[in-house]
């Protein structure tokens, strides 16, 4: 049903605007004209020349987002390849790990008993702030402190024991799997969640039909958690994306040894905040938000069509 | 009734992946709570046992950046960052769940997509216009940015808890002569407490685990935020894991603190945050 439309200028009409005009008012002046300034910065030059495409193509030349020489070299020297190839890597392995380790954790949890302590105790990562989740990282991957370094030495491996975040080679993989037992508290929450919205009667019939639990899963459940892995999918790209605090604290500011785990976001604030270089900052910005605007744009269209 | 060999294996898988994916919150807990000389060789050795608060203590009068004053500062900005966006937004939502007009529909879709755009789009700006309105170092002008960010994500979910609403009251309450305001806060509101506090659950926990806005924003060492001071109290030469630890233990304390009362508001936030929207 809808509430008739009052004349333009009316008391009425009035009132019912000024529900929006704070909202509007706060969103337009601290975000949409700073976003659009940001967009404005990154076609100029530190002189205020209007330059066009040059700093994008400065920003993807530099050694901080692409390191040509080094990405050509392959993973026999695998770090410091450039920030942009880093939050590439950083997705392909957080992203099908966390999703999948909360898929199943999600599948199995449905019938334990004390569910939901586990599930607490998984999620307590996303409730951490992300700034002592680094500091726990950090601590966790430390030579003789931290528990990785433990059970390596009581599975007898003690020449591997070292501090992981302090060496090129392995800062950003300890990152990253660091990362995933951040996170995996998300999809198995959401997971869980859609779960519950499918019907019983579902499992029973594939029960009689004598499916097995890998057919029941393929056929049944995870077409019907379609939504759900959507969303999973896309939060989870837009964090990786926006990665940022567990870099800063766990790495250090510049990103690692030799920027060995450099990001995006990091790189960005490292130009705007250490370099003063605020054309090249905001056109890091401008390129990370536009990979987060095509993939938020891909799930909303999704979503609309269903 | 006869167990099966299954659920017993899953039962075991499932806690023992709990046990795993709490060890690393065990292990800065134990560093915590003990002399830093005893965890030298790991936290798991208990030879040598002695547990007190020192580190805490520690932690919160520090040196160089007492937790304790970074605290509160965080709970300064913590509390009307979310108290302001929950009022602002509630109103904006209402407009849209309820009042028609031409490009509503257009706007709407235009917040939603200002969810994806991540801090840094805004730093460099919002620094800028700090800087010259003399608000960097200064919790007002962090707390309109932490209001304006969290708007976007609180009017798409108070707009969706309205919609399932139902409308008739309000029209009864219209035919009776009430204005939009009067239903709003009379009627509305108050059959929006449940969903108000999901709102309220997860913004203030997100505005208390923000770093990156304070960083860009408050540099002065009397005023930084309880996030802001656990890098700094990592020396450079020599990390003192107890003093880190506690800190961070500190830190954490508040949103798991919140978690554990207030869970229902939490995922029930979460997912209709993500899912529903």
């Amino acid at each position: 049903m809808r509430i008739k439309i009052p004349p333009f200028f009316s008391l009425p009409a009035l009132i019912r605007k000024s529900f929006f005009a704070p909202a509007l008012i706060l969103i337009v002046f601290f975000v949409v004209f700073p976003v659009l300034q940001t967009v404005y910065i990154s076609f100029f030059s530190p002189s205020d020349e209007f330059v066009g495409f040059d700093n994008y193509f400065d920003v993807l030349s530099q050694k901080e987002i692409v390191n040509v020489e080094d990405v050509s070299k392959g993973l026999s020297q695998p770090f410091g390849l450039g920030a942009l190839v880093h939050n590439m890597i950083w997705i392909s392995i957080h992203l099908p790990l966390s999703l999948f380790s909360g898929l199943i954790l999600a599948i199995i949890l449905r019938d334990v008993k004390g569910a939901s302590i586990v599930k607490s105790a998984i999620f307590l990562g996303m409730v951490t702030p992300m700034i002592v989740g680094g500091i726990i990282l950090r601590f966790t991957f430390e030579k003789n402190v931290g528990i990785v370094n433990g059970l390596l030495t009581f599975l007898g491996l003690e020449q591997l024991t070292r501090s992981w975040m302090a060496y090129a080679e392995t800062t950003l993989f300890a990152l990253i799997f660091g990362s995933v037992w951040l996170w995996t508290g998300f999809s198995m929450i959401v997971y869980s969640a859609g779960l519950t919205t499918i019907p019983k009667e579902y499992y029973e019939a594939a029960k009689i039909d004598g499916a097995s639990s890998f057919r029941t899963f393929f056929h049944i459940t995870f077409p019907l958690l379609k939504p759900m892995t959507i969303t999973v999918v896309t939060m989870t790209l837009l964090w990786e994306l926006k990665i940022f605090d567990i870099v800063f604290v766990a790495a250090g500011v510049s990103g690692g040894p030799g920027g060995a785990a450099n990001v995006l976001a990091l790189q960005m604030w490292n130009w705007a905040f250490r370099a003063f270089d605020f054309n090249r900052a905001a056109t890091v910005a401008t390129i990370l938000t536009a990979l987060t605007l095509v993939i938020t744009i891909w799930m909303t269209r999704y979503m609309v069509k269903k | 009734m006869k167990i099966r060999k299954t659920t017993i294996i899953i039962h075991v898988i499932a806690w023992s992946v709990a046990l795993i994916w709490i060890l690393p919150f065990l292990g800065v807990l134990m560093t915590s709570i003990r002399p830093f000389n005893e965890v030298l060789f790991g936290w798991w050795n208990f030879a040598d046992f002695h547990p007190s608060f020192n580190n805490f203590v520690e932690a919160w009068n520090h040196p160089n950046v007492p937790l304790g004053i970074g605290m509160r500062n965080s709970f300064l900005v913590a509390i009307p960052s979310t108290l302001i966006p929950m009022l602002v937004a509630s109103l904006a939502a209402y407009g849209f769940a309820r009042f028609s007009f031409p490009i509503r529909d257009y706007i709407f879709a235009f917040i939603v997509l200002i969810m994806a755009v991540p801090q840094q789009m805004i730093a460099v700006p919002i620094f800028q216009i700090m800087n010259s309105l003399g608000l960097v170092d200064n919790y007002v002008g962090l707390i309109l940015v932490h209001s304006a960010w969290g708007l976007a994500w609180i009017i798409l979910f108070m707009r969706n808890f309205f919609l399932t609403l139902p409308i008739e009251i309000e029209e009864a309450a219209r035919v009776d002569g009430a204005s939009d305001f009067k239903i709003f806060y009379k009627i509305v509101l108050p059959m929006a407490l449940p969903a108000l506090a999901s709102v309220a659950v997860l913004q203030f926990m997100w505005v208390w685990n923000d770093f990156f806005l304070a960083l860009i924003l408050i540099f002065d060492s009397e005023r930084l935020l309880a996030t802001q001071r656990i890098p700094l109290m990592r020396g450079v030469f020599f990390v003192d894991w107890g003093v880190l630890s506690a800190a961070s233990i500190l830190v954490m304390m508040v949103p798991v603190l919140i978690y554990a009362l207030l869970q229902k508001y939490y995922i029930q936030g979460m997912i209709g945050w993500t899912v529903k929207g």
